[in-house]
């Protein structure tokens, strides 16, 4: 299966319910959970541990659950989702995308467990769903308030791997940055890590030193945040994942947290109560899944406002971060005067629009 | 007090204690750890050591899982013991078998998507050249300009960590990945594959491979007249260079096996459980292999039964963090605690233990 149909299968499948038959009720419902970090993260594993929390407290004694956290995306991740599914659960959310090709292998030969892959566009069997959320939803805030705090027009964003997923947050936050400051350029560092502390806080302070005023990004530590937090209110940047409030009022002048509680509650509700059905999720600001932390003082107020409004009208349903007219970065039209990218586009989001240096790693 | 007493030679019963014993305290220390956390010790260790192994529930799987994650440890370690008895440190196995890996996938890769019989010998072949010719840097470094191969060696680890990402993220990288570093999977190629050879057993070819190399190195320790040279110039070098023992020739022999081996527990574990060449591709196997070669005594039946319950303290720490809610630091504390010991107890086997108020007395 080549690329093309994958993505198109994607896009299909974006949003539906799969159907198939009903699922018999359950009395009790064990939740097993894989993390790519630790939980003492701060930010992206940080996040799902709370979403695993938030089933816990939900349904209390008809619920237990499990988890095991800095599991390689590897061979490894494998033997641990064969244990856990040996182990009796009866879901198993694996939270980060290298996981995929082990959730579909693992699945395969536990037809009666359901898996949920974060992120990922493989569904290879019936019991496999995925689940992401629109986290360019959260960018287009951010780059509102990076176009109208950088003093140097310099913004920068550290990034994970070069997959549709982080190349939309990408082209999100430049979009929404250059909307309102037309000067303004974005440097992209690839860390090549989720969460690698050493790296992620290297490529801030690399950035830092190129002029950078304004860090958001892609990974999962708060190291980031750290060094901008040396600079004495030079640099701001933003929470990821989580909201990082440690860091408020400043360098983390707002933040995307990631909430994955309500959709977990939901899956866990769907499995006990017998309605539970293959699906690829993808939701946003709109139902909750996608969070704009509290921004803080350190941000003029109607700077405040006019971020504001973007997550507003995004919340709404009226506005898209991806509205023409908008051109490749090689000038290519991508989209005319007033139109919206569709989903399958935005899922295998493989460039840069135009205005942005540098190319993506290929 | 205690008064430490240098033996006239190592005592046997203790070379063969020492490791036990260390398992022992390692178990009461992890266990007191474990109860600090607010866990059952008793349970947790029981789910360490003896779930994998008999509980019903798991058994049949994790099994012959140890054997998937033993097989690296004991093949790089029986190299590495050859060297370590000849006092040559090779520490830089890691990167070897990172090399190996590159170098057997990237044969693979190469015939990819033709169907051949030669294909997966060839990728053997090239592994164990790849791990061979990584370690024979730091060994004619040493032998052509006395640099220190721990150093070289260590270091080269680093290089070829950014090798493998500028693999998997360039020359190597799967061609419809959908932009993410990685390999095309070696495991959904029946040529390149290094599947399970009987189902349901863990056995593939790496394991097959450990397991000879165990028997070979015990020949040459034993029968060759090159394990009687490597054991010479470990304990007497002096005298190993008056019976005609060429050092350099030893470091270079040393470190091609060594690396040979590495590179091979490389090739194995990319075409096999890993499946694909990936940044984060090596989980340290090669360090670990340091602790197992010396809890094993360096001696190869040791090494055997040392990367066995090296296996077994990963697969029941994955089975104890996630029945139990203990933290992956704890699992890794409780595998450092167990280098610790030996290396603490190992004083045993040199060392005698004298109250010398007794010895008073006695007198």
């Amino acid at each position: 299966m080549n690329r093309r149909t994958l993505l198109a299968t994607a896009a299909l499948g974006l949003g539906l319910s799969f159907g198939g038959a009903a699922e018999a009720q359950m009395d009790k419902v064990k939740a097993c959970f894989v993390y790519v970090g630790p939980i003492g993260d701060g930010g992206w594993t940080y996040q799902h541990d709370q979403g695993r929390l938030a089933v816990e407290a939900e349904f209390g004694d008809k619920v237990e659950t499990a988890y095991q956290e800095s599991v390689p995306e590897g061979a490894d991740a494998e033997r641990v989702l064969t244990q856990m599914a040996l182990s009796g659960c009866n879901i198993i959310f694996t939270t980060s995308f290298g996981y995929m090709d082990p959730t579909n292998a693992v699945a395969g030969k536990f037809p009666d467990v359901k898996f949920e892959h974060a992120t990922g566009y493989k569904r290879d069997h019936p019991n496999v769903s995925t689940y992401n959320a629109r986290f360019y939803e959260g960018r287009a805030v951010q780059g509102t308030i990076a176009g109208k705090m950088t003093k140097t027009n310099k913004i920068g964003y550290i990034a994970s791997f070069p997959i549709p997923e982080v190349i939309m947050g990408i082209n999100s936050y430049y979009i929404h940055a250059k909307k309102v400051n037309p000067d303004v350029e974005l440097s992209v560092i690839w860390a090549y890590t989720w969460f690698d502390p050493a790296k992620e806080a290297d490529a801030a302070k690399a950035m830092i030193e190129q002029g950078v005023d304004v860090i958001a990004s892609h990974t999962d530590s708060t190291a980031p945040l750290a060094e901008a937090a040396k600079t004495n209110g030079a640099v701001i940047g933003f929470g990821q994942a989580s909201d990082m409030a440690e860091y408020k009022p400043s360098p983390r002048v707002s933040s995307i947290i990631d909430n994955w509680g309500p959709y977990y509650v939901k899956r866990v509700g769907a499995l006990l109560d017998g309605s539970y059905a293959q699906v690829d999720a993808w939701e946003g600001i709109p139902g909750g899944e996608v969070l704009i932390g509290e921004i803080t003082d350190a941000v003029p107020a109607d700077v405040k406002a006019e971020a504001e409004a973007v997550r507003d009208a995004i919340a709404a349903g009226t506005y898209h971060p991806f509205t023409g007219p908008l051109n490749k970065q090689d000038g290519s039209a991508w989209l005319g005067d007033g139109e919206v990218s569709d989903d399958g586009t935005l899922l295998g989001m493989n460039f840069f629009v135009e205005g942005i240096k540098g190319e993506i790693p290929q | 007090m205690l008064i430490l007493e240098r033996r006239p030679t190592p005592s046997r019963f203790w070379a063969w204690g020492t490791p036990i014993l260390a398992v022992i305290l390692t178990m009461i220390a992890g266990g007191l750890m474990f109860a600090i956390l607010g866990k059952d010790p008793f349970e947790a260790i029981r789910t360490i050591f003896w779930d994998p192994l008999f509980n019903a529930q798991f058994a049949a799987y994790s099994r012959p899982q140890l054997l998937v994650k033993a097989a690296p440890l004991i093949l790089i370690a029986i190299g590495l013991s050859l060297g370590f008895r000849a006092g040559i440190w090779n520490i830089g196995a890691e990167g070897q078998y990172i090399m190996g890996a590159i170098c057997g996938a990237a044969v693979g890769l190469a015939f990819y998507p033709m169907e051949a019989w030669f294909i997966f010998p060839l990728m053997v072949v090239a592994g164990a050249l790849g791990g061979l010719i990584w370690a024979m840097i730091p060994a004619i470094l040493k032998t052509q300009f006395r640099t220190n191969e721990i150093l070289v060696s260590l270091l080269l680890v680093y290089v070829a960590e950014n090798i493998l990402a500028s693999m998997s993220l360039g020359l190597l990288r799967n061609p419809e990945g959908g932009g993410f570093p990685g390999s095309r999977n070696l495991g959904q190629y029946p040529s390149a594959a290094n599947h399970e050879l009987i189902a349901g057993t863990g056995m593939h070819w790496g394991v097959v491979a450990a397991f000879i190399t165990v028997i070979a190195s015990y020949i040459l320790l034993q029968r060759h007249i090159l394990g009687f040279q490597i054991k010479l110039a470990g304990q007497a070098p002096r005298a190993a260079r008056f019976a005609g023992v060429s050092p350099n020739r030893l470091v270079i022999l040393c470190m091609a096996m060594s690396g040979g081996l590495a590179g091979l527990a490389g090739m194995f574990e990319v075409a096999g459980p890993a499946g694909q060449i990936s940044i984060d591709f090596n989980v340290g196997y090669g360090f670990t292999a340091i602790i197992v070669a010396f809890l094993g005594r360096l001696n190869p039946v040791g090494i055997l039964l040392a990367g066995l319950l090296m296996a077994l303290t990963y697969i029941g720490g994955e089975l104890a963090q996630f029945m139990l809610g203990l933290p992956s630091a704890a699992i890794q504390a409780f595998q450092g605690m167990l280098l610790f010991f030996l290396l603490a107890v190992d004083l045993l086997s040199n060392y005698r233990i004298r109250v010398p108020l007794l010895i008073k007395e006695a007198r």
